[in-house]
């Protein structure tokens, strides 16, 4: 479980969070909804430590983050795995090698013990026979994929997604979702995920919070969030015809 | 003002590339890897510019020697001098910070915009000590070794030129290079190309590290870092040779 308590961040003294509150769940799937430059991404780079607080904590199952020293700080982010947004695959090595990495300097497990593990993430991912190839020769959907592998092949305890699906085409979006929700539930992990995409809310979102101008406007779940009355909410998830007509079709 | 705030930004992230590494071996793989990218790869280049600047300095000197007054065999004597104090430890390490430098700060600055450096910060690694400590570890090892190789192809191929050109004689120039050869001179080259080769992996590292944006910074960073760290290296070979040869 992660709490977020009186988070506040500015930038060059303009505001971007503002006393935002929050408690992410274990084994739920936590999604965080805003218009772009609502502060969305800020308060995951804030909350994996990428970013310094102005302030507030943040608590990971009640070690607060930016109280502790720089080794505590070093083994929560051992138990952090992220998937961003562009995958941030490494270059210059292969499929394979991106999943072994964190594997070979965090463990002392031998190369084949390595190889097992990796082969197990991939084929969790259902990516097959690509282990040689490099991050170039992948499509969008296959890198994230890779990127989701090497996120949990060190089991982590919390599990951030910064948009899993921008770029990715609706049926390769599904396949993403469905994989975040099976691996959150199927390994008990505390998962954020960032997403301006309403199918994702309606398919995985166990807890919502959404950010309006870095505030946090409102929370609840995927069936309160149909129901809400909230204009800025409703602008936001009524703003495709798509969703409109579904919304008469139900009223 | 802004001159002290670089300085310190480039102290503080050196002193984080020489942290503690989280694992050796891995960091003793990645020196190998560098070396052989950094310092392998380079050396094509370091042998083609040597043997023609060798051959050049050779017939210029052979030129400018003319007079009988000046023996033939200081043809010799002026392109070891020049190959070993000069041309080898400085004019190698700026062709080098051209080929090298802009490698590392684009390599570095497209991991940057790319977020793979916080892909590394988020998995709990030292992104600069692993980025960077091996690229400056190669470049220490391997430097020396293609400045010596960049002395001993200079002055063959002003030996090989110089006969050919028929400007000198084979036991002139074999003379003028063992005439009144001083062993101290190569330590001084050595230093200055140890010194060298530290600025020519970490201020592009620098530029690169801290690039943000997208590619047009990685270009960008790329320039600073190579700029830089030519002038860097002037500005080096000035202090060091007034005070290792003063």
């Amino acid at each position: 479980m992660i709490q977020v308590n009186n988070i506040s961040k500015s930038f060059t003294g303009r505001s971007i969070l503002k006393d935002i509150n929050f408690t992410f769940e274990t084994g739920k799937t936590n999604i965080i909804i805003g218009e772009s430059g609502s502060g969305k991404t800020t308060l995951l780079k804030c909350m994996v430590g990428l970013n310094e607080i102005d302030s507030g904590e943040i608590l990971y199952d009640g070690r607060s983050f930016f109280d502790l020293d720089f080794k505590g700080k070093k083994a929560i982010r051992k138990e952090i795995g992220m998937l961003f947004q562009g995958g941030a695959l490494f270059d210059s090595k292969t499929v394979e090698e991106n999943v072994v990495f964190p594997l070979s300097m965090f463990t002392d497990m031998s190369v084949e013990e390595k190889r097992d593990r990796a082969n197990f993430c991939l084929q969790r991912v259902n990516l097959n026979n690509a282990n040689n190839l490099y991050p170039s020769e992948l499509s969008g959907g296959m890198k994230k994929r890779v990127a989701i592998a090497r996120a949990i092949a060190v089991q982590p305890k919390y599990l951030f997604c910064d948009e899993p699906n921008s770029g990715l085409d609706p049926k390769t979006s599904i396949v993403i979702d469905s994989l975040i929700k099976e691996i959150t539930e199927e390994y008990n992990i505390t998962t954020i995920v960032i997403t301006h995409d309403m199918n994702s809310v309606i398919e995985i979102g166990d807890n919502i919070m959404f950010i309006y101008k870095g505030e946090k406007w409102w929370e609840g779940n995927k069936h309160e969030i149909l129901k809400t009355t909230n204009k800025e909410i409703c602008d936001f998830v009524y703003a495709t015809e798509f969703m409109k007509d579904l919304k008469e079709k139900f009223q | 003002m802004r001159v002290f705030y670089h300085f310190g930004k480039y102290y503080l992230f050196i002193k984080r590339a020489f942290g503690k590494p989280e694992k050796f071996s891995i960091y003793i793989d990645r020196i190998f890897e560098e070396i052989n990218i950094l310092g392998i790869g380079s050396l094509g280049i370091v042998a083609i510019i040597s043997v023609f600047m060798g051959a050049v300095i050779t017939i210029q000197s052979a030129f400018n020697f003319e007079s009988p007054l000046i023996p033939l065999y200081a043809v010799g004597v002026a392109v070891r001098d020049s190959m070993i104090l000069e041309f080898s430890p400085a004019i190698v390490s700026l062709i080098l910070a051209g080929k090298v430098g802009s490698s590392i700060a684009s390599e570095i600055g497209t991991m940057r915009v790319t977020e793979q450096i916080d892909a590394l910060e988020i998995m709990g690694i030292n992104s600069a000590g692993y980025l960077v400590f091996p690229k400056i570890i190669a470049s220490l090892l391997f430097n020396p070794i293609l400045v010596v190789f960049s002395m001993f192809l200079g002055i063959l191929g002003g030996y090989l030129f110089g006969l050919m050109a028929g400007v000198v004689t084979d036991y002139e120039y074999i003379y003028g290079i063992t005439y009144e050869f001083r062993p101290y001179n190569v330590m001084y080259a050595l230093i200055k190309s140890a010194v060298f080769a530290f600025i020519i992996a970490s201020v592009p590292a620098f530029h690169g590290y801290y690039t943000s944006g997208g590619a047009l910074e990685v270009g960008r960073s790329s320039t600073k870092g190579v700029v830089y760290s030519s002038v860097l290296i002037l500005a080096f070979d000035l202090i060091l040779t007034q005070l290792l040869l003063s």
